[in-house]
């Protein structure tokens, strides 16, 4: 948060981007106060980029540090790619999320609290020593701007007159606080005010609900006004963005959309069949509420029975989708080899989550691009796509429907829980330019000398699709090789050679189909940065103010990695150095060594969390002062950047 | 070139359900007779090749796609029910059959199969049950006896076997027989099994005759079926044996016992067969050797609505209820704004801070 100009008769300062943080019990509405700020700061024209992050149990113990649920948001008056490193302002509704979040305040930075919970008990509960307040600690008072606001107690003497329970007086405590917060950053309240009316007063039927929420957000704004503790407010303009209509989408919305928008342009019956899994669940939620579309979605007993029906509603000549995360996508390999043998259209998608086995549920991380290459018995590849970011699913979803129809495999789209949960504002395109998706089932003109091939290939080497109720095209499909051509059951070794060839090759000349890697930054430098999937906005964010400052770097995002684009090899070679920074331990970086025998080094993060941009920088930077060693991986750790990470030996170092 | 309309007039006999691949079982395998009768059973109820999808599992039952003229899909072990239950859901028009063995369905299926009953998808259940593992060579099954010698337990299996019948209707089948795969029985039961509207189980008995032959003699051998046997006819009372002399009736707490007809017993005083009765068929099917003759025939039938049809109901209702799915609508859903003057020129530190 820089200053741009001050304004002193107002006290307001411009700054071009600020990062608020929200932080509470997963009970007190942080994800609601934060969603609003961020449709809020949509609406007025900033550029927003979200982080929610929360625990994985429903509810934790409340005012424990296990139970507190944040929400992220970094909006701007110019072009954003994430929700920010450091917090510029954070509101924590207890103590045991001010102790959770606070050192992800920048120095300087601003801390509202709701002093009224800051009372013994809590404090007892979120593990503070007997006879500590942070509150009153010097370290604290020093380094950050504190306000104590009584919210709780302000939030109950505004809504007394309300007649309602100290409970539901109790919840309205969130708008309170969004309500200073919109003070201190200069927002309208309307945004909010309608929706609430809208949420509670029209939707839910309880407008005394709806009326107390805009009270205590009014008062809390007032308060801000009045109280005369804030001496400066903050100023975010608009930001350039292209002229359009727009709305705020996170991923999980964007691929449901997007699978709906692919099943209109197809003309398919979408039918998503899925069990329910964090961080997926949502695709299903979109979708159950979508059968107006003639959307069905079945909720399997199981991830196998989920893949399993969607292999069969493809067969059978609809659009099959399933939808699960890492564990998930575990439990349907062994059914993606039979959809892969049997060369029917499918798509998977892989909301990727901390691995391995259950794992971080709530957190998000990269680590099942391996598991999506290779994780299948037999030579089985399957066609794996990655979108950069939230708006990006939409695209994704539909090209991944696209080449599923042209190639008759398997198609994975591996989003990830930052992706999936995460907002940005969408530039909403218009359905009537979108183009067709083309469709061909097989049909008498597929017989041959009287017979049907199952197996006879196109210019792309895929094979008809017969749907089943189709007179004279009677043939059968199963997990048995089956002779080319033909399709009869075929056990012969040279056949087997072959077919495994062609279900190689059927992915591999799909890149020259697709689009080639670009490069943003020159076109040769000593460091490309490449990456993939959610690490996009971090990445770009770190390479343009690397290239800013004059260091001859450049970004390269892969949204295809099966198959690669046609160019990667030649993108790889024109730069004396490559950092591939993912949220793994190093996934892509092995791909990319073993197939194209560069020495790339990685920067890898394994925290549940993604990556700040600084820690991008700073390994940037130790990549072009070679400074990165033998290291094969830099990892970074508390906000740095370790070129030699030893973190095992370092903590078998403190244990001895 | 045949029209549509041609086909749908050809009348089709079982040997036009014959697919050109050979058929791989050993030779004497209960499954040919199965084979046999099921496409004539096909022939007799009109099925078109085209509409008719076999889907299977894996073992050897599993093999039976591949052997009729008709769409077929031989899947994964045990995951029959869900592609079946994926190609109704896309597709009701299709009669869809299910083949699966006792191992693939009751063993490595055994969660599917319960879901796709409970769930009363509108297909054929075929399940080939010769108590032992044949594909594998051997090793003993989900309905294996308990004590059961196999190279998997040279010991003796300690095992609990499994009753498909019990399990089937536990599972609130609406549709539950038996039959035996050389029995003149198993045609008019698949032909029930194929008329019903949901769900139909039919559990075969099949001659392994390789690793577990004569499992089923009592049944099938002509000395001793009629005493081993009680054919179910609903609204009959359970009348068995060679003399047609023997029946089950139920004591005065609930206990089905055998009596022998005549000597003070009258055939009204016996257990009807009511196959309407859940509980009743339930009590059926816990009937089991040495102890009570084994019953033949359809334990259970009440027709329930179908899944993949409430799932095309709700379609219906969500667009009487908010018309078509419009795309344009959807996209714009939720709170939306428009940008309309890009601030050109305050781009340039836009990256850098």
């Amino acid at each position: 948060m820089e200053p741009m100009m001050v304004s002193p008769s107002k006290q307001v300062l411009t700054v071009r981007s600020a990062t608020v943080r929200f932080a509470g019990d997963s009970g007190d509405g942080m994800q609601l106060a934060g969603m609003r700020f961020t449709d809020t700061s949509a609406m007025v024209g900033n550029d927003i980029a979200t982080l929610p992050d929360f625990p994985a149990e429903i509810r934790a113990p409340a005012g424990t540090v296990a139970g507190v649920s944040g929400f992220q948001v970094n909006f701007a008056s110019q072009e954003i790619f994430t929700p920010g490193d450091q917090v510029d302002a954070l509101i924590a509704m207890n103590p045991a999320a001010f102790k959770a979040n606070i050192s992800d305040v920048r120095g300087g930075g601003i801390v509202v609290v709701n002093e009224d919970e800051f009372d013994k008990t809590n404090l007892r509960k979120a593990g503070y020593a007997e006879g500590y307040n942070p509150l009153d600690d010097e370290k604290y008072l020093q380094k950050y701007k504190l306000y104590k606001v009584p919210i709780t107690r302000l939030t109950s003497e505004e809504l007394a007159s309300s007649g309602m329970g100290a409970k539901d007086i109790g919840r309205c405590k969130n708008m309170y606080a969004l309500g200073v917060v919109y003070y201190l950053y200069d927002r309208p309240l309307d945004v909010t005010v309608r929706y609430l009316e809208d949420y509670f007063g029209k939707k839910k039927n309880m407008p005394q609900v709806a009326e107390a929420n805009v009270k205590a957000l009014k008062a809390g704004y007032d308060f801000g006004d009045t109280a005369e503790i804030f001496p400066i407010r903050y100023q975010v303009d608009k930001a350039p963005i292209e002229a359009g209509m727009y709305r705020r989408i996170t991923g999980n919305e964007a691929l449901a959309m997007g699978l709906v928008a692919a099943g209109k342009l197809s003309g398919k019956q979408l039918i998503y069949c899925t069990y329910p899994i964090t961080p997926a669940s949502d695709i299903l939620h979109y979708l159950a509420a979508m059968r107006h579309f003639g959307v069905k979605t079945f909720q399997a007993e199981d991830e196998i029975a989920a893949v399993c029906s969607a292999i069969a509603v493809s067969y059978a000549g609809q659009l099959g989708v399933t939808g699960t995360s890492g564990p998930g996508l575990a439990l349907k390999a062994e059914a993606m080899g039979l959809a892969v043998i049997t060369e029917l259209p499918l798509i998977v998608i892989d909301v990727q989550r901390g691995g391995p086995s259950t794992g971080l549920p709530t957190k998000t991380e990269q680590s099942d691009l391996l598991q999506a290459m290779f994780g299948r018995n037999g030579d089985c590849p399957v066609i794996i796509f990655a979108p950069k970011s939230p708006a990006d699913c939409f695209d994704m979803a539909l090209e991944a429907v696209r080449t599923a129809f042209e190639c008759m495999t398997p198609v994975m789209i591996l989003s990830d829980g930052y992706i999936a949960n995460g907002a940005e504002p969408w530039r909403i395109p218009n359905p009537d330019a979108l183009p067709k998706i083309p469709v061909r089932h097989a049909d008498e003109s597929d017989r041959v000398d009287g017979v049907f091939r199952p197996y006879k290939r196109d210019a792309n080497l895929s094979r008809p699709w017969a749907k089943p109720g189709t007179p004279n095209l009677q043939h059968r499909v199963g997990g048995l090789e089956k002779m080319n051509v033909t399709g009869s059951v075929c056990y012969d070794g040279q056949n087997h050679q072959l077919m495994t060839n062609i279900r190689r090759e059927k992915v591999a000349r799909l890149a020259k189909r697709l689009p080639k890697l670009s490069v943003e930054g020159e076109s040769t430098g000593d460091l490309l940065v490449l990456g993939w999937g959610g690490t996009y906005g971090a990445i770009t964010t770190a390479v343009a103010r690397a290239r800013a400052a004059g260091k001859k770097v450049a970004a390269a995002h892969l949204r295809y990695l099966n198959p690669f684009p046609a160019n990667l090899k030649e993108v790889l070679a024109s730069y004396k150095r490559v950092l591939i920074p993912e949220l793994n331990t190093g996934q892509l970086r092995l791909l990319i060594r073993g197939k194209f025998l560069v020495d790339a080094r990685g920067l890898n993060k394994i925290q549940g969390q993604p990556f700040l941009v600084e820690e991008i920088e700073e390994a940037i930077d130790l990549m072009l002062e070679g400074k990165y060693g033998d290291a094969e991986f830099m990892q970074p750790n508390q906000h740095h950047v370790d070129p030699n990470a030893q973190a095992i030996e370092q903590y078998l170092g403190e244990s001895a | 070139m045949a029209t549509q309309e041609d086909v749908a007039l050809t009348v089709l006999t079982a040997k036009d359900f014959a697919s050109d691949q050979d058929v791989r079982w050993c030779p004497g395998c209960g499954d040919y007779a199965i084979l046999n009768q099921v496409k004539k059973v096909l022939a007799k109820i009109g099925a078109r090749k085209e509409k008719t999808v076999f889907v299977a599992g894996i073992g050897c039952s599993s093999r039976f796609p591949y052997y009729v003229d008709t769409y077929g899909m031989h899947s994964i072990h045990g995951r029959a029910p869900a592609f079946a239950t994926g190609v109704k859901i896309a597709n009701p028009e299709l009669d869809v059959w299910l083949v699966t063995g006792d191992g693939d369905g009751l063993s490595i299926g055994g969660n599917h199969l319960i879901h796709a009953l409970r769930r009363n998808v509108n297909i054929n259940i075929m399940l080939f049950n010769n108590r032992i593992y044949g594909l594998t060579k051997g090793q003993y099954s989900p309905t294996s006896e308990e004590g059961k010698k196999t190279k998997s337990s040279p010991m003796g299996s300690i095992d609990m076997p499994i009753s498909p019948i019990s399990l089937a209707i536990a599972a609130e089948a609406s549709f539950v027989a038996r039959a035996i795969d050389v029995d003149k029985n198993l045609g008019d039961v698949l032909e029930r099994a194929a008329s019903h509207r949901g769900t139909s189980f039919v559990e075969i008995y099949q001659d392994c005759n390789v690793f577990n032959h004569f499992a089923f003699q009592y049944a099938t051998d002509k000395d001793t079926k009629e005493d081993a046997l009680v054919r179910l006819e609903h609204g009959k009372p359970l009348i068995f044996g060679k003399d047609r002399n023997k029946g089950i009736r139920l004591t005065m707490d609930g206990k089905p016992e055998i009596v022998e007809i005549g000597k003070g017993i009258k055939e009204d005083d016996l257990l009807f067969h009511d196959e309407n009765d859940e509980r009743h068929a339930f009590l059926l099917s816990r009937l089991m050797r040495p102890d009570f003759p084994e019953p033949m025939g359809v334990f259970y039938a009440q027709p329930d609505e179908c899944y993949e049809d409430l799932l095309e109901d709700q379609v219906k209702a969500a667009i009487s209820a908010r018309g078509e799915g419009d795309l344009k609508k959807l996209l714009y859903s939720g709170d939306t704004w428009e940008v309309k003057n890009p601030h050109e020129g305050e781009q340039s530190a836009a990256l850098h801070e």
